[in-house]
Formats: C-alpha cells, sequence, structure tokens
C-alpha cells in the first residue's frame, strides 16, 4: 500500500508540475476545450485513484471539481472568472495534500468546505487561499527518465562485449594467474551489473495486478455487487515504462466492468447468472506482443444506448448510424463524452474514461480490441508491444544457426533416441507420435532451407501456437536465455517465422522464432478445439498458493500465501513472554506471536506477518523455503492435532498444512460489542488505575463521561458519590470489606462478585 | 545549392550518398544470417550493442551479390531500425551540386529505383543513391 501511496504522490506531483502552465492558459481563455480536458482528466485520476487508497479528503475535493468541470464539458455551465478562481483553488489544495501526505504532516482541513462551496453556481468569489508551507520531504526513490535507463542499458552491453573482447584477447597468450583472477573478477561484476541494469527497466507484471484484488473488492462492496477475481500470468515481463502508462487504463477498465458490466446479484439471478460476477485479468505474450486481458461475464456494452445518445449529443447523423457496423457501435465507447451510464457515481459513468483508456495505450504503440456479448459479458484486450519485453527463451541450433524460442511456447523437448516417440510419413507430411500423441512435424532446418542442418529429426521441441500443438525438429537444444527481445527490420519479419531479434551474451544476434508463424509458414491446419480447453484452464488456475517453511519444530509445513503479509526476521529481543502469552514488539505496537516450540537463543527469529484484513498475528519459524503450489488432493488432520488443516505431498514428501483459520480463531478480539461501563469515580483515581484495566480485560469500554450519541450500559460508582442516570443501572462499591445487608453494594475488591454483578446488569451473565 | 555527399564504390560504380541519410560507417564482423528472407538481406550483425539489418547492396540493386569479402558498410537508420548497407569502398565527403537525372538515361534494373539525381566530380556524373530505396519492404511501400 506505501508503494502505491509514493506512487500516487510522485505521479500527481508531476502531473500537477506538468498541469501548471495549463491552468495559467486556462484562466487567460476559460473557453479553451483542450485545456478544460486536461484538468478534467487530472481531477477524474486523482478521484480515481483515492478511490482505492482510501483518502477521503482528496476523493471529495477532486470529485466535487470533476462536478462542475463536467458540467462545462456538457455546456450547463460557463466558466467564468470566479468558477475558475474556484477551481483552481481546489488544484492547489490537492497539491498541498499530497505534499502533506508525503512529508507525513497534518493539514487543517477547515477551508476545504469553503473551496468546495465556491464551485457552486451561485457561490461570491472567493480570496485566493493562502498558500500553506509544507515542506516537501525527502524522497527515498528517484524518478529516472527511462532515455537514461535506455543509455545505460545500451553502455551495459557495448562492456559486455568489451569484456567478452578482452578475454578472448588474453585466452590466446599465456596467461598470469593474476590478471585470470583479475578477468574473473571483472566478468562476474558486469554480469552482476548487468542484471541490475536490465531489472531496472524490467518490472513483473505482477506490479501492476498486485493492486488489483483489494481494489475489485473494495469496488464492488461499494456497489453492493459480489465479483469473483481470477488473474493469470502476473509473471510476465514488461518495460517499467510501461508498466506506468498500464496502470490508469487497467484500473479504469476493472471499475468500468464491475460498475457497468457486472450487474447486481439480484439481476444476475434473473438472468441465469451465478449470483458472483467473474472478472478475469490475465497476461502472456504473443508472437512479439503482450496482451493484457479483461473479461468479465456481466451484462456487456448496450450499443443501441450509445447509439441513441450520441445521435442525442448529434456526435452522428442517422446516416452515419445506418453505417456502422455492430464492432464500430461497439467502439463508440471510446468516445469522449459518451457514457451509456445515465447516473454519475463516484466510481465511473462519466464516459470520460474509456477515451482517456485508448489515447494512454496508444501513447505506448498499443491498441484496444473490444468483444461485446450482450448479456453475456465484455472481453477486453489490450496489446502493447513486446519491445523491450524480456522474455524466458530456450536456444535451439540447426545446421550452424541458432535460434531462440519463447519457453512460454515450448511444452516440453523431447529426443528422439527413446521409444516413446516416433517418426511416420502420412501421406507426404511427416508426422511424430509422442507417447501416443500424434502431432504435424516440421522440420525446422528444411523449412528455413539452412545448410547443414541434419536430415533427420534428433530432438522435437513440441510447440504450443495460438491454434494448435505441433512437434518442432531441431538439430539441437543448447540452452535457455533470459533474452531482451525487439522487434526486427520489416523485411526480416515479412518472412513471417520470427517475432523479433535479440543479443545474447555471446554477442551475435538471434533471432526469436515465432511459433504460431512457423505452423502458418509450414501449412499446418488445425481443428478449432480450443473453446472449451480455454474455459477448463481457466478453473485450473484457482489453485492456491503456499509458503513452504522450516517450522520451529522441525517439522516441514506451508502456510497458504495469501494470509501472509510478509516474511521478516525480527531480533529475538522483540519478542517476550508477557501477559500470559508471547507478544512481538514492532515499533509501537504489539501483536500475539504464535510459536509451535521455544524459539531458542537465536539473536534473530524469521517471522510470519499474517493478517486477515483486521486481525495481525505473526508465527515465528525457522527457516522459509519456497513458494509452492498447493495439491488438490489434502488429507485431513486428525483431531486434536492443533493448528494444522491437513497433510499434502510436496515433491513426495509429507508436509503439513497449517490451519490460518484456527490460528486466527484463537486470537479474536473476547467481544464484538463492549458494552460502555461510566466510571464514576471519588477524584482518588482509584477507579481509572485499579478498575479500569480489570473491567477492560473483562470486555468492557470504560468511560468516566458518556461520548456524545451514545449510552451507557453500566454506571459504577464509588460509595457517596455520583448521581443516578435515568435509565442506566448503578453499582455502587464501598470500601470496606465483609458484608452489608441492604444497600446492594459490593466491596471493591471482590472481584468476582463485582465482574458477576456487571455482568447481570448488562444481560452478559451466562 | 550544393549539399554534402559521400563518394562510394557500390557494385564497381562510383555513386555519391547523401550524408544526412548516414549514421556511421564501419567495418562489419561476424553477419549471422536470416533463413527465410529475401536475398537482399544478407543477415543481421552485432554493432554497438544493437542489431543491425545488413544489406546485400548488389542483391537490392538487382545485380550479382556484394562479395562476402566486403565489411565496409554505411549505417543508416530507416524507420526506427539500422541498417548496415555494403559498400566495395569508401572514398570521402564533399560537397556537391545536386542535378537532376539527365534526360534519357535509361538507368537498368535496381539502379532506376535508387537513382534520384546526379553529382558531378571532375566532370564524371555520379548517381545519387536514395539509401531508403535499397531497404527491402521499405522500398515496396515507398
Amino acid at each position: 500500500m506505501d508503494d502505491l501511496l509514493q506512487e500516487f504522490i510522485a505521479e500527481t506531483r508531476e502531473t500537477l508540475d506538468a498541469l501548471s502552465g495549463e491552468i495559467v492558459a486556462w484562466e487567460a481563455d476559460p473557453t479553451d476545450r483542450s485545456r478544460l480536458d486536461s484538468i478534467f482528466r487530472f481531477v477524474h485520476t486523482v478521484k480515481g485513484s483515492c478511490g482505492f487508497l482510501d483518502l477521503p479528503r482528496l476523493a471529495r475535493l477532486s470529485h466535487a471539481a470533476e462536478d462542475v468541470l463536467a458540467a462545462v464539458r456538457d455546456g450547463n455551465r460557463v466558466p467564468d472568472t470566479a468558477l475558475v478562481n474556484a477551481v483552481l483553488g481546489v488544484v492547489d489544495r490537492i497539491g498541498e495534500i499530497v505534499e502533506a501526505i508525503e512529508a507525513g504532516a497534518s493539514l487543517d482541513d477547515s477551508s476545504e468546505d469553503l473551496l468546495i462551496a465556491a464551485l457552486a453556481e451561485d457561490a461570491s468569489p472567493i480570496a485566493p487561499a493562502q498558500v500553506t508551507s509544507v515542506q516537501r520531504a525527502t524522497s527515498r526513490s528517484v524518478r529516472l527518465n527511462v532515455d537514461l535507463l535506455d543509455r545505460m542499458m545500451s553502455g551495459m552491453s557495448e562492456m559486455v562485449l568489451a569484456r567478452n573482447d578482452l578475454a578472448r584477447r588474453l585466452r590466446d597468450t599465456s596467461l598470469d594467474p593474476r590478471v585470470e583472477a583479475a578477468l574473473e573478477r571483472l566478468s562476474l561484476t558486469v554480469a552482476e551489473m548487468r542484471d541490475t541494469v536490465t531489472r531496472t527497466r524490467m518490472q513483473k507484471i505482477e506490479a501492476l495486478f498486485s493492486a488489483l484484488p483489494r481494489m475489485v473488492r473494495d469496488t464492488a462492496a461499494e456497489l453492493g455487487k459480489a465479483v469473483t477475481l481470477t488473474i493469470d500470468g502476473a509473471d510476465v515481463e514488461l518495460d517499467r515504462e510501461m508498466i506506468e502508462l498500464m496502470r490508469d487504463p487497467l484500473v479504469h477498465i476493472i471499475r468500468n466492468a464491475i460498475d457497468h458490466g457486472i450487474e447486481t446479484p439480484g439481476e444476475r439471478k434473473r438472468a441465469g447468472k451465478r449470483e458472483s460476477g467473474r472478472l478475469i485479468v490475465s497476461a502472456r505474450q504473443s508472437g512479439n506482443q503482450i496482451l493484457i486481458e479483461i473479461a468479465d461475464d456481466g451484462a456487456g456494452i448496450d450499443t443501441a444506448r450509445l447509439v441513441a445518445k450520441a445521435r442525442e449529443r448529434s456526435l452522428l447523423t442517422d446516416a452515419e448510424v445506418a453505417a456502422l457496423s455492430e464492432s464500430q457501435r461497439t467502439d463508440l465507447i471510446f468516445h469522449a463524452g459518451l457514457s451509456t451510464r445515465d447516473a454519475v457515481t463516484a466510481i465511473s459513468g462519466r464516459g470520460v474514461g474509456m477515451d482517456v483508456v485508448r489515447a494512454n495505450i496508444e501513447q505506448i504503440g498499443g491498441r484496444v480490441v473490444l468483444s461485446n456479448q450482450r448479456g453475456k459479458g465484455l472481453t477486453i484486450v489490450i496489446h502493447v508491444p513486446l519491445t523491450l519485453s524480456i522474455i524466458s527463451t530456450i536456444v535451439v541450433g540447426v545446421g550452424g544457426q541458432r535460434f531462440a524460442i519463447a519457453r512460454q511456447a515450448v511444452d516440453e523437448i523431447v529426443t528422439l533416441r527413446g521409444e516413446s516417440v516416433r517418426i511416420d510419413m502420412v501421406g507426404d507430411a511427416p508426422v511424430a507420435t509422442v507417447r501416443g500423441r500424434r502431432l504435424p512435424l516440421v522440420m525446422l532446418g528444411q523449412l528455413l532451407d539452412i545448410a547443414g542442418s541434419r536430415p533427420e529429426p534428433a530432438t522435437l521441441a513440441i510447440v504450443a501456437s495460438r491454434d494448435g500443438d505441433y512437434a518442432l525438429a531441431v538439430d539441437e537444444v543448447l540452452d535457455t536465455e533470459e533474452l531482451v527481445v525487439k522487434p526486427a527490420a520489416p523485411a526480416v519479419m515479412a518472412t513471417g517465422v520470427y517475432a523479433g531479434q535479440t543479443l545474447p551474451d555471446s554477442g551475435l544476434p538471434m533471432l526469436l522464432l515465432d511459433g504460431a508463424g512457423i505452423a502458418a509458414v509450414a501449412g499446418l491446419r488445425f481443428h478449432r478445439v480450443a473453446a472449451t480447453e480455454v474455459e477448463a484452464e481457466v478453473e485450473q488456475e484457482v489453485r492456491q498458493q503456499a509458503l513452504l517453511f522450516d517450522d520451529l519444530d522441525g517439522q516441514r509445513r506451508v502456510l497458504a500465501l495469501a494470509v501472509i503479509d510478509r516474511v521478516e526476521p525480527v531480533p529475538a529481543d522483540a519478542i517476550r513472554m508477557t501477559a500470559g502469552r508471547l507478544r512481538l514488539a514492532i515499533g509501537d505496537s504489539i501483536i500475539p506471536l504464535h510459536t509451535v516450540a521455544p524459539i531458542g537463543d537465536l539473536a534473530e527469529v524469521p517471522v510470519l506477518r499474517l493478517t486477515d484484513g483486521e486481525v495481525e498475528i505473526a508465527y515465528a519459524i525457522a527457516e522459509p523455503i519456497e513458494i509452492v503450489t498447493l495439491p488438490a488432493e489434502i488429507a485431513p488432520a486428525a483431531a486434536g492435532s492443533g493448528a494444522i488443516a491437513g497433510v499434502i505431498v510436496i515433491g513426495g514428501e509429507q508436509v503439513e498444512l497449517v490451519d490460518a483459520h484456527a490460528l486466527f480463531a484463537d486470537e479474536q478480539a473476547p467481544a464484538p460489542v463492549q458494552p460502555i461501563c461510566l466510571l464514576q469515580g471519588d477524584g482518588s483515581g482509584w477507579m481509572e488505575t485499579f478498575l479500569k484495566p480489570a473491567l477492560e480485560a473483562s470486555g468492557y469500554r470504560c468511560v468516566s463521561r458518556v461520548p456524545a450519541g451514545e449510552t451507557a450500559t453500566v454506571a459504577l460508582a464509588m460509595e457517596g458519590t455520583g448521581a443516578a442516570l435515568p435509565g442506566v443501572p448503578m453499582l455502587r462499591l464501598r470500601r470496606e470489606p465483609g458484608a452489608r445487608i441492604g444497600d446492594g453494594s459490593i466491596y471493591r475488591y471482590d472481584r468476582a462478585a463485582l465482574i458477576a454483578a456487571l455482568a447481570i446488569q448488562t444481560g452478559r451473565a451466562a | 545549392m550544393s549539399e554534402l555527399f559521400l563518394i562510394a564504390h557500390i557494385a564497381g560504380r562510383g555513386v555519391a550518398i547523401e550524408t544526412q541519410q548516414i549514421d556511421s560507417v564501419v567495418d562489419i564482423t561476424e553477419v549471422v544470417a536470416v533463413p527465410g528472407a529475401e536475398a537482399s538481406v544478407r543477415g543481421l550483425v552485432a554493432l554497438r550493442s544493437r542489431v543491425v539489418t545488413v544489406i546485400d547492396t548488389g542483391r537490392a540493386l538487382g545485380i550479382e551479390s556484394t562479395p562476402d569479402s566486403a565489411r565496409r558498410a554505411v549505417i543508416t537508420r530507416i524507420d526506427g531500425h539500422h541498417y548496415a548497407i555494403l559498400v566495395d569502398s569508401l572514398e570521402d565527403v564533399a560537397s556537391f551540386e545536386r542535378l537532376p537525372l539527365s534526360a534519357g538515361l535509361a538507368l537498368d534494373r535496381g539502379w532506376g529505383a535508387a537513382g534520384t539525381g546526379l553529382v558531378e566530380r571532375d566532370g564524371e556524373p555520379m548517381l545519387v543513391i536514395d539509401l531508403a530505396r535499397l531497404i527491402p519492404v521499405a522500398a515496396l511501400a515507398a
């Protein structure tokens, strides 16, 4: 969450810097539509981000400004000086709040109501806001221009080439061991640097996807809808810049899908669908593109409504409407200012989303494709170029030539030495039978006419293409390598068999084969069987991931990854046996710690920080091992085995699955509703010091004054003090022990009687 | 108005290339073939950590293939891609007046497509060639 917030701050700050020019220009000419649009987009983006970052003040300001600007865009309001000033006041305020968040300072919010009121049509002009100076905090990250990273990257590759050259030359002479050692060290450093530099530009698309579950959950909850999110392909790597540029469009699309696409549970039931809507977000690489697909099973786009709206706003003439194809009608959603929604919500529905989405994506050379099925859902596929994406490849050799194939495209590699593979000719088409599966065979050497390639197939790569699988015969499989792939020249791409070119460590260029392209060039024909298979695949993706670790008692256990917030080492002295149980101090907070065996005399213990979204607990372990996917089969635990849900097999070994539910069930706060107990002391402070902790441990909330809007369930008073409150039962405490009949008072140290009496008064007696 | 041209020899003829089209002049090393591509694509070569497509200039002009021994090349950038145009040899850069192609001059094969004008060096006419027209596909689009 911190990362997201940092990013939001950096982004808003940058946009504000860029926007300041626009604002001045708009001030000079309020009728300038394009300036208005950019300011509108800014507040819209801020509003969108605030929604899931939970920044209500910013959300309120931006929503108010957006309303006014939308009215101006629709021609309902005239941008006069008062309005411009009011909007600028809000924009300035957004900037101040962002700075304050960054600095961790608090900012007085008294003037915000005035700012919002000034946006109203009949508001009196406001005085320009005084500038509150908030110190900019020192940032822990540096934002770099991607050009700089590019230069760094190309400098790095040059360095690798120079190192290779040097190594080659030194190899020819008899080498001094000291020189050899120095060269070795240089090589290591260069390799490490190269990894680092490469990483500066690359990010797993996970960085983009990780925020989605929370966002979907919150958005759905806000709208009273149930949505199940499935994420797939989070490990596809993408250029960092592209990830940043994809963030807003993705957020817009997903919010739209939940707000407009997916119906309420009631509507879904009537339509014969499952009550919980389905949202599938997946990323995959296809040829030289990355495809990000957002599919929902909601109502789809009502194209008739869109067309009617376009007519209403005179964006299209009747003749033009008649000429539109269905897909063109769907594409109207990209038109600025068009939306099928009539009511504006905080989530979406101003028709601003999709035009911004398309503009952002086209800016990075991508495109957006819609596939709309009225009543069944909408699938949006974003294509972005692979340029500069790193992909994991298998390097194969044919004749003297090397090629890379994306690892994603290769199901398996089989050699022909084994019995399980045979090659036959069916007519004049070669067919490979691999473990009973018949696949068309493509001889890469012959297809590309490579001199010196083996006439007989030696090694087969089973390639999965969009249309079907086939076997690709190569001479040998050489290596696997992570490569930065770039598009090749048009003359090279025109062959249809390559997806791009790359420069591996060898310093010699290499071509990346396009699995689907080869099938097409080889003339393979596949029957369409994809539809049912895809469905099955989606179902499988719900398998849970879990962390495998060695527990303190030496057992190997797994725990579902979803409940683990993070794994971190803590100093052993932060763990203490206090108040009857082990607790871990982290900063100023204390969280309960679960262990299965004594920690021993280690200086540092790795702990798993677990959270269910509300309660946090820690779980001390001996050592984390790796992340594994849980198998479908779990042998249930025998009764009385503690916080263990069952046993699974990982790598042939029995592993206990920790029962997260049991861990949290042990930690839950005693009673969700705490009766309020009003303490009416005699001024000595005895009640606050002695009684309050004892009562709070028993689940009461002790106050010395009843907060406004609440009523006390019971009142406690020392004898001789305290006035009875109407409707509140009163218990009196006396100072002397021994029975005293008649007045109902309780001796102040008779804890059992006191708790029992309170329980009776508050109706909590069991 | 005179412009700067690089004088080069391609397929035994002297030609002039606008210096504006030239990124750099290099000696290329090992060329990796691109099987399946058309004959005028000699292959790929690594140059300053970039992959450059090598053009067999002889084939691109529709005459005989430039010999494998030719190593000298002119680097040009077209539509975001870098190409190495193989040449027999290079002379120097000088300023010339660009003249229109002489009327009635029947240029053969690829020369006709690539030639855009003439320059005159010490009375010897030389064909001005446009590198972009030597690039396959790009040439088709032009």
